[in-house]
């Protein structure tokens, strides 16, 4: 099959959107200067129109709110942050106004609402260039949140965000952009809520999400070179998240790593990590662990910054911290 | 207009009997003595048009023809309530007449009236969008944002401030260095005006002006409406606490009532005063009924309590 790059399906996502579904618009800051959101919207004003590629305003809460106008008024808006750090000027309409609002109104309307943000860290830019907030938005109900970490879930996940008819945010991580894979080149949806087993395994079950799918792949290589066989399952969407597909893995391998780019406390792994103690408790052979970023904002320096992000390397330790512990048990037992 | 006046003052009071007695609990925020500002927009607005609205959106939803028993059965969390009973007084819906919501976080929905504008013109519909704020608003980023947005797109949205002079407890100039609201627009590259608020007729016909400017695609305009609200912030009260200072000014301005100078005008011109006792008669008929119907509506079912989260 043909492939693509991550940031080569996005943008051919977005292409085939606009293509097809004359309501589709996209509107946020950057869109004209592929310097914000490099190759993945490249060319796409020349092609549809800068009426319907609005490069805007500093003005992340009009815009969003903006685009909640425009879906509730029958378009099918994608609103754009370049950087995820940025959205939070447009919280109010995020939360209080495109979360809520079928419910507020018992259901007789929706917000056909794409929220597309990036997360864009490292190169030593700081505590505000580098922020991985998809927990944030776990906690709320009314919002989907999807995080493709292949280019064949990046295409497929964006048009069924945008066919979805509620509000999704859609979080690539630029990390990501270079990274190579199948994608074919019709229209597909990869459907929301379904997450997918990416390595079949029968001692561990690492759960992850965008980035650190590969580094939980590179993982389970290492892993199986000393004779440890580890199944990987990439959420894709964190919300809703698959709860059977994680609770199947773990009942069958009895122990769980979370690897998620975002802080520890209060984070993706943490939400994972309580579903399975609370729903397959009995079938755990040792406490989950959790790889995620460590409780502090992100450092500029370059070796502070090497150490704060977590890999491949934390994952494998998490696992030989869960191994070691039942050898401790089998040695106390004898 | 007058009938539409009368019949959103005598609803609202109605309202406030019921906020008084304890049968409604939700916050309700009334706009009486405001009403000359909602019925002279609407008036102006054409079928397919948008109307935004905030806290204080009960003249918004009646001028512009959202059922009243759906209303008042919102108000009374029944299932048949305009927003299932989900909403409340402060989040009322009626699509049939283009009012997609009200919020009443301060400002929330003033970008979704830009939106909601951008979908017209995009569509090119000739849709207008109306924002219905208070003089609070001003001071909330959304809305610099907002007009900045509507005017570099030359939208076909109406920012209408009504200025009650008051945020809450806060009066204006205690919130900022000058009593200049309509200025705001000429920063943004837009028109605006400075309305005599419980002057109906001005009302409509500047409206008017602005609602054809922007139908014709010659972009956004700002109104401040002066008026003043008799109750207070949230609640039937006449807002005694809040000082004696308010008091001696709602004294300045009940005199001002909007719906007693629309009168005066219609008797000028000749109006049999049959006609303002059966505007009367009228709502206070339907009112009553509306009330009865709403009282005996269904609650929602608790098994429904997590239905809606999504469409």
């Amino acid at each position: 099959m043909r492939t693509l790059t991550y940031a080569q399906a996005i943008r051919e996502a977005f292409e085939q959107l606009l293509e097809t579904d004359p309501r589709v618009f996209v509107i946020g800051q950057g869109l004209w200067s592929p310097w914000y959101v490099g190759t993945s919207m490249q060319d796409l004003d020349r092609r549809f129109g800068r009426d319907r590629i609005l490069d805007t305003p500093v003005s992340e809460n009009a815009t969003t709110g903006a685009a909640i106008g425009a879906a509730l008024a029958g378009m099918r808006p994608i609103v754009v942050h370049p950087r995820m750090d940025f959205m939070l000027l447009a919280i109010d309409p995020i939360v209080n106004q495109a979360a809520n609002w079928s419910y507020m109104f018992g259901g007789q309307i929706g917000v056909p609402l794409v929220i597309r943000s990036i997360i864009n860290r490292g190169g030593q830019q700081g505590a505000q260039h580098s922020q991985a907030l998809q927990a944030f938005f776990l906690h709320v109900p009314g919002i989907k949140v999807v995080m493709p970490a292949s280019p064949f879930d990046a295409k497929g996940l964006l048009i069924a965000a945008v066919r979805d008819g509620n509000p999704v945010m859609y979080i690539d991580d630029r990390w990501l952009y270079d990274s190579v894979g199948e994608v074919p080149s019709e229209m597909y949806e990869v459907p929301i809520g379904a997450g997918a087993v990416r390595r079949s395994g029968s001692q561990l079950t690492i759960v992850a999400s965008s980035w650190m799918v590969g580094q939980a792949l590179a993982a389970a290589d290492e892993l199986r070179g000393r004779g440890l066989s580890a199944e990987v399952v990439d959420l894709r969407s964190i919300k809703p998240w698959d709860r059977q597909l994680v609770l199947r893995s773990v009942r069958k391998t009895g122990r769980l790593i979370v690897a998620d780019g975002g802080w520890t406390t209060g984070g993706v792994g943490a939400e994972i990590a309580a579903t399975v103690a609370h729903d397959a408790f009995d079938d755990l052979k040792a406490p989950v662990q959790r790889v995620a970023l460590p409780d502090s904002p992100a450092p500029t320096s370059r070796v502070l910054e090497q150490a704060y992000y977590p890999t491949d390397k934390h994952i494998i330790a998490a696992a030989e911290r869960m191994f070691a512990r039942a050898e401790r048990w089998v040695q106390e037992a004898v | 207009m007058y009938r539409t006046m009368v019949r959103i003052r005598l609803a609202e009071e109605r309202l406030a009997t019921l906020v008084e007695a304890g049968e409604i609990k939700t916050p309700c925020h009334l706009c009486i003595g405001q009403e000359a500002i909602a019925t002279g927009v609407c008036a102006t607005l054409a079928d397919g048009d948008y109307v935004w609205g905030g806290h204080r959106s009960h003249g918004h939803y009646l001028a512009r023809g959202g059922d009243l028993t759906n209303l008042i059965a919102e108000i009374l969390g029944k299932a048949t309530g305009c927003s299932k009973g989900r909403g409340g007084s402060m989040h009322l819906f009626a699509e049939q007449v283009g009012i997609l919501g009200t919020a009443p976080i301060v400002a929330a929905t003033i970008p979704l009236a830009v939106g909601a504008g951008l979908a017209s013109k995009m569509r090119k519909d000739s849709r207008v969008s109306v924002a219905f704020f208070g003089d609070g608003a001003m001071e909330e980023g959304h809305f610099h944002e907002s007009m900045n947005l509507a005017a570099i797109y030359g939208l076909p949205v109406l920012f209408v401030c009504e200025n009650n002079f008051y945020a809450s407890h806060l009066a204006l100039l205690e919130r900022r260095r000058n009593d200049n609201l309509y200025q705001a627009a000429e920063s943004h590259g837009m028109p605006s005006a400075r309305l005599d608020g419980n002057d109906v007729m001005e009302v409509y016909a500047s409206v008017r002006t602005a609602v054809d400017r922007a139908r014709a695609g010659l972009g956004p305009s700002l109104l401040e409406c002066r008026t003043y609200r008799w109750r207070g912030h949230v609640g039937a009260s006449w807002d005694e606490d809040v000082g004696v200072k308010r008091r001696a000014e709602l004294e300045d301005w009940l005199p001002a009532d909007p719906i007693r100078r629309a009168a005066e005008a219609l008797i000028a011109l000749g109006t049999d005063s049959a006609f303002f006792r059966d505007a009367e008669i009228a709502a206070l008929g339907e009112i009553e009924e509306a009330v009865r119907v709403a009282r005996n509506a269904p609650e929602p079912s608790e098994s429904e309590l997590l239905h809606h989260v999504f469409a």
